[in-house]
């Protein structure tokens, strides 16, 4: 099976490249950011999307990456100059209602919690950090966490589980959850032979793909603790099993990964200006399954795509960006 | 609070103080093909050369061409592919100054090249101590964004760029 994959619009806007695309939860926002500082929102009026919204002064550096809550009332963005800013949307208007700072350096990707209750940054001096966020809008950092020994690229949280994943210069992956009265890290996964960009769940949050600068995608497993296929399970914390490895598709680093929760199609954002779409084949088996090339849009942008999201209420839509400064929104559709 | 966003020493003491020097290379010979306006020059390792000979080492008042850190010969281009690989020696294997020279080495690529190629810059396999982590970190793009926000470091830069 494949599909077709065809622009639908491109947007323009910010003066330099694009590091991120998110959509918010219902689908009807797109946010941006770049190295020009400024985060972009973008809506469909009529049969255009326009630019509705330009935050500025929220960063002095380079804004690497944006996430929104999941009420879609806050937006974060992670930049350079070591701050996370929170900014809140009353009325369409977007104001930073408040800056997290901590991080020594760098911060590369934030994430919010399924509940909305934790925030989770990451940067380069190594940490993942927790903000607990209270009934009153208060932030409070819960904890700091050390375990990587390298860049932190990457924060993504399990879709249903306070369970934190994160992914590193330092090739691995590492897995969090609150203990008794604080959190650690639970689980190291070691397979990546190079540094580990991002990481997506699927909808049941039962696997996750991870995208590396080794030019590979590759599939995680859970194993529960007495699970049927005998994956010892230390600590009585589940097993992650790398189950799946996609060589080859790839030329250079992938930056990016995300695994739509209604198709269950996988997109990766490549350094070799390409999008790729993976699916599962039908006869998979379970615990050693085969994903196919099912699209490829080469030269999907004219340098490196940088990121790329599902729109979660459209999933035949997919937005992506680049270093070259676009943003393209894209459609999929069987071939007939 | 803020560090310096790549872990570069910029030398006080230096590392190599008798470098040796080499010869220069004679320039390009220009063919026909090339003269004639009909035919499009595609980019080739000479062209790359001539970016970069030029680029002043960090500690020495020589250039990369000088110090040999820099060679035709481990420069390669793909027109059809769009991509270039450099390959750089440092002068001396426990150089500290190896990730600045490959940086430098990359702010004038980008800055003289379409944007169309993407550029690997690499150490010259087994001429440097912390080889693997000076390539890892020189082909990673967020950081190298990262250090070149950094003004001090961005200066450094520009100054082993400068025309003489």
């Amino acid at each position: 099976m494949a599909v077709n994959m065809e622009c639908l619009a491109t947007l323009k806007g910010h003066e330099d490249r694009v590091w991120c695309v998110a959509w918010n939860h219902s689908g009807t926002l797109l946010a941006t950011c770049g190295t020009d500082k400024v985060v972009c929102i973008w809506k469909l009026e009529g049969e255009r999307w326009i630019r509705s919204s330009v935050l500025s002064d929220g960063h002095s550096r380079t804004i690497r990456c944006v996430t929104w809550s999941p009420c879609d009332k806050l937006l974060t963005s992670t930049s350079f100059d070591g701050t996370t800013a929170v900014w809140d949307r009353k009325n369409g208007e977007f104001e930073c209602a408040l800056t997290l700072e901590g991080h020594e350096n760098e911060v590369k990707c934030a994430a919010w919690s399924p509940s909305g209750q934790f925030l989770a940054t990451c940067g380069r001096d190594k940490r993942v950090w927790i903000w607990s966020i209270d009934d009153d809008s208060d932030y409070e950092c819960s904890s700091v966490l050390s375990s990587h020994t390298q860049d932190v690229k990457s924060v993504t949280w399990h879709p249903h589980k306070d369970t934190l994943l994160s992914t590193s210069y330092d090739n691995t992956i590492r897995i969090y959850e609150e203990q008794e009265d604080d959190w650690e890290c639970i689980s190291v996964l070691e397979s990546h032979t190079s540094t580990v960009w991002a990481a997506a769940f699927d909808k049941t949050g039962q696997r996750f793909a991870s995208c590396s600068d080794d030019c590979s995608v590759k599939i995680w497993q859970e194993y529960l603790p007495q699970n049927k296929e005998g994956v010892i399970t230390p600590g009585n914390h589940s097993t992650w099993k790398c189950i799946c490895s996609l060589s080859g598709y790839h030329q250079r680093t992938i930056y990016d990964i995300k695994w739509n929760n209604v198709t269950g199609y996988i997109a990766t954002a490549c350094g070799d200006n390409s999008i790729r779409i993976f699916s599962e084949s039908a006869d998979s088996d379970d615990n050693a399954p085969s994903f196919q090339m099912i699209a490829q849009m080469k030269n999907a942008h004219n340098e490196d795509v940088n990121s790329i999201d599902w729109n979660p209420a459209k999933p035949d839509m997919l937005a992506s960006c680049s270093d070259d400064g676009d943003i393209k929104l894209w459609r999929l559709s069987s071939e007939v | 609070m803020k560090r310096l966003s790549m872990t570069y020493t910029v030398a006080s003491l230096m590392d190599n103080t008798n470098p040796e020097i080499y010869k220069i290379s004679s320039e390009r010979e220009i063919t026909q093909t090339e003269l004639s306006d009909d035919v499009e020059d595609e980019f080739d390792s000479w062209e790359v050369f001539d970016i970069l000979r030029s680029i002043k080492d960090p500690e020495h008042p020589l250039t990369l061409e000088e110090l040999n850190v820099v060679d035709k010969s481990l420069i390669q281009v793909d027109n059809k592919n769009n991509s270039i690989s450099i390959q750089f020696t440092p002068t001396v294997p426990h150089c500290s100054l190896a990730t600045l020279i490959g940086l430098s080495i990359r702010v004038k690529l980008v800055r003289s090249l379409p944007p169309r190629f993407k550029v690997d810059v690499k150490i010259n396999p087994g001429s440097h101590v912390s080889e693997i982590a000076v390539n890892k970190q020189l082909n990673d793009k967020e950081r190298v964004a990262a250090a070149l926000e950094n003004f001090d470091l961005l200066r450094t830069v520009n100054k082993c760029l400068e025309e003489r």
